[in-house]
């Protein structure tokens, strides 16, 4: 049984209908690139598959389940990073990710979150000081911190310098050896061995492909 | 449930944090409150029996204004950064989750809202005798704003103009309080019990602590799918 499945999906964004008869089928383990040109829907396509939009047609299962049987399940299963670094300025890094750890009900991971994404040197630093790499690596230490098996990665590595991206290149590689399932899109070189990739461009529809923002 | 609690408590310690590390928030709703009362004796004159017959309506009102304004902080800050988005990602109940963010907004508003309520009542020459029930009264009604509005909070969730959208909504679910909160005072002030108006406004907390939760937790998730 495929751990995660889209059949036919089928996604609207207001007017303009940005994907249709989407399909693929992954395993533990597995990684899914997504590509294409920007507005070809990489990441309505992530949204959707967290649970954080409803597609107009199609269905998404996880575990043979339709993941609209059970809408809360299929969140607390899934961890996604989107464009946004949900970082409080006023808070400290290490508060910051303390508040998500508990959440996330991983307190005791908090510690080797931060050392493995090279943030404990900053951990008493307020989130209004960092840079925007600091603060993508502080969004990524949530991944480590959830006990989810699903990730959505939404351009991960923007703003990182080439030792972080192999330190999330290292994540994703641990992830999937434990049987997880990553899904991601990316602009840049990305060391994903063994993935399978998703153009997101051919599946435009026709009548809106003059329409995509080249 | 002890783990539900967790979730809960990290939410509420977090909103309180960052309320009182942004404290010139607070301390405009604490500025709005005393500067809006002091225009009163202004507008309708100095006389003491004039303003000490207005003084509860006014308190009330202003109580009701000064929490709205400052309902828009309830969401907005974790919308824009995409915190709610990922609150609503955990496996935590979201409801939970709304509702400690509604407690930690009446601790940094309505509670400071009643501990200057004296200093205003004098301003106002606010009758002596009514001052026990005023403040109790505030004390049960004032939840239940916090709870109210951070409804409406939810319901605006990416609206242009949200702040004056939220006021369509919310003020006229806040009649209610103001009416059994007003005449609370009044009816003390005149050799009647108060208690009546306070089991009213205590059934309105009541039914606004499971219920307000539910409402705002779901127009949270539709806000949060942009």
């Amino acid at each position: 049984m495929a751990r995660l499945t889209a059949t036919s999906l089928t996604c609207l964004r207001g007017p303009r209908l940005v994907f249709e008869g989407l399909d693929f089928s992954l395993d533990a383990g597995d990684a899914l690139l997504l590509t294409g040109p920007n507005g070809s829907g990489k990441s309505s396509l992530l949204r959707l598959l967290a649970g954080l939009l409803s597609p107009l047609d199609g269905q998404i299962t996880a575990n043979g389940r339709p993941i609209s049987d059970d809408m809360e399940g299929h969140r607390a299963a899934t961890a996604y990073l989107g464009h946004l670094d949900p970082i409080k300025s006023t808070l400290s890094v290490q508060e910051n990710a303390r508040f998500w750890a508990t959440l996330l009900g991983t307190p005791d991971r908090v510690d080797t979150a931060l050392a493995t994404l090279n943030l404990t040197e900053l951990a008493a630093l307020s989130g209004r000081v960092l840079s925007s790499g600091q603060r993508r690596r502080l969004s990524l230490t949530r991944l480590l911190l959830s006990p989810a098996d699903l990730w959505l990665l939404d351009e991960p590595t923007v703003g990182l310098d080439t030792n972080a991206v192999a330190a999330v290149e290292q994540m994703v590689m641990d992830h999937r050896a434990q049987g997880g399932v990553v899904i991601l899109s990316t602009h840049i070189e990305f060391q994903l061995p063994g993935a399978k990739t998703l153009d997101l461009g051919d599946f435009t529809p026709a009548a809106f492909r003059s329409e995509a923002p080249v | 449930m002890t783990d539900f609690l967790a979730g809960f408590y990290a939410v509420l310690i977090r909103d309180l944090r960052l309320a009182l590390r942004q404290s010139a928030d607070l301390a405009l709703v604490l500025g709005f409150f005393t500067i809006a009362a002091s225009l009163f004796p202004f507008g309708v004159g100095p006389a003491p029996e004039t303003l000490a017959r207005i003084a509860p309506g006014v308190i009330w009102v202003l109580a009701l204004l000064s929490v709205m304004l400052s309902l828009d902080r309830l969401f907005e800050q974790d919308l824009a950064d995409g915190s709610l988005e990922q609150m609503v990602l955990t496996p935590r109940p979201l409801v939970l989750t709304v509702l400690a963010k509604a407690l930690a907004h009446w601790l940094t508003t309505g509670l400071p809202l009643i501990a200057i309520t004296p200093v205003i009542g004098i301003l106002l020459n606010f009758p002596p005798a009514g001052y026990g029930t005023l403040l109790i009264g505030l004390a049960l009604g004032t939840p239940s704003l916090s709870l109210i509005g951070a409804v409406g909070a939810a319901l605006t969730l990416g609206a242009r103009r949200a702040g004056l959208l939220i006021a369509l909504l919310v003020l006229p679910l806040y009649i209610p309080i103001l009416i059994f909160g007003v005449t609370a005072v009044d009816s003390v002030l005149t050799g009647f019990e108060a208690r009546a108006h306070f089991l009213y406004l205590a059934a309105i907390l009541v039914a606004a602590i499971p219920l307000a939760p539910l409402a705002a937790a779901a127009a949270v998730r539709h806000g949060v799918e942009g």
